[in-house]
């Protein structure tokens, strides 16, 4: 059976806030696992051609994390936050911050909810300072999209 | 990458920009209701209106001795088109995701 796994993006009109709502065929203990392990997290979070390294990673209650994305041409993308609270296969609140802009520090919310057939709802809430840090959250991939909009037509034309 | 989202970005890109352009989502302005809302001279907020104007994002007209400033661009369009982008990019980190998820015993 194949289902067409979609991800959803709603920016807040009232908050500057983005959620962002996806389901995986996977139960909530493993997609909460892939959050928290540090050889999961960088075989999927950032960018397909960047190369992730991690500085710090501690996630417990408290505990905090900072890692690097490295591009092709060897420019380094530095992030950092805090785990707030780590509440095993439910639920993970951490602070979240792009080096070079510090001072807007994002809140995010990672909400995991057990679906029937061993699947899961992982729900996003991410919580920005200002109207215009999310708006620049928002516009920062632009590039990275067509730069990758790019690889896929490739892999159309190949 | 669009030349016309990377300009209206770039124009965006300044506080004081992105002060105007929110509050011409209102209504219409002049030049000088504009530049009572900051602490800038009229000349400052000329500049800014042009910098918008040439990233298509505000037009201007003369009405006898008042300028006024218009809002051409419907914003929560542009900010479409950025949420789309971040959705994109989410997307296949959620693919990379599920490939990671497959490969857990």
């Amino acid at each position: 059976m194949t289902t067409t796994l979609q991800t959803t993006i709603e920016a807040d009109p009232t908050v500057p806030a983005i959620r962002i709502t996806r389901e995986f065929d996977a139960p909530p203990s493993a997609v909460f696992r892939a959050h928290v392990d540090p050889v999961l997290v960088v075989q999927w979070l950032g960018p397909r051609r960047l190369t992730m390294t991690v500085q710090h990673w501690d996630a417990r209650t408290g505990g905090g994390y900072r890692y690097t994305h490295v591009g092709e041409d060897g420019t380094e993308h530095h992030f950092l936050g805090s785990f707030h609270e780590i509440r095993p296969d439910e639920r993970i609140v951490q602070t979240f911050a792009y080096v070079p802009f510090a001072d807007q520090v994002a809140l995010e919310t990672m909400t995991f909810t057990e679906l029937p057939g061993g699947r899961c709802r992982l729900e996003g809430f991410s919580l920005c300072g200002s109207f215009e840090g999310r708006d620049a959250m928002l516009a920062s991939g632009m590039d990275e999209g067509v730069v990758q909009g790019y690889e896929r037509l490739d892999e159309v034309l190949s | 990458m669009d030349d016309e989202l990377s300009r209206a970005f770039a124009a965006l890109a300044d506080p004081i920009r992105r002060d105007i352009v929110a509050r011409l989502t209102a209504d219409d302005m002049t030049v000088t209701e504009l530049a009572a809302h900051h602490a800038v001279s009229l000349q400052a907020v000329s500049k800014h209106l042009r910098v918008l104007e040439a990233a298509g994002l505000i037009s201007r007209r003369r009405d006898g001795q008042q300028r006024w400033a218009h809002l051409e661009v419907d914003v929560f369009d542009l900010l479409t088109g950025w949420i789309d982008t971040y959705r994109r990019r989410a997307e296949l980190r959620h693919q990379r995701l599920d490939d990671v998820l497959r490969r857990q015993p």
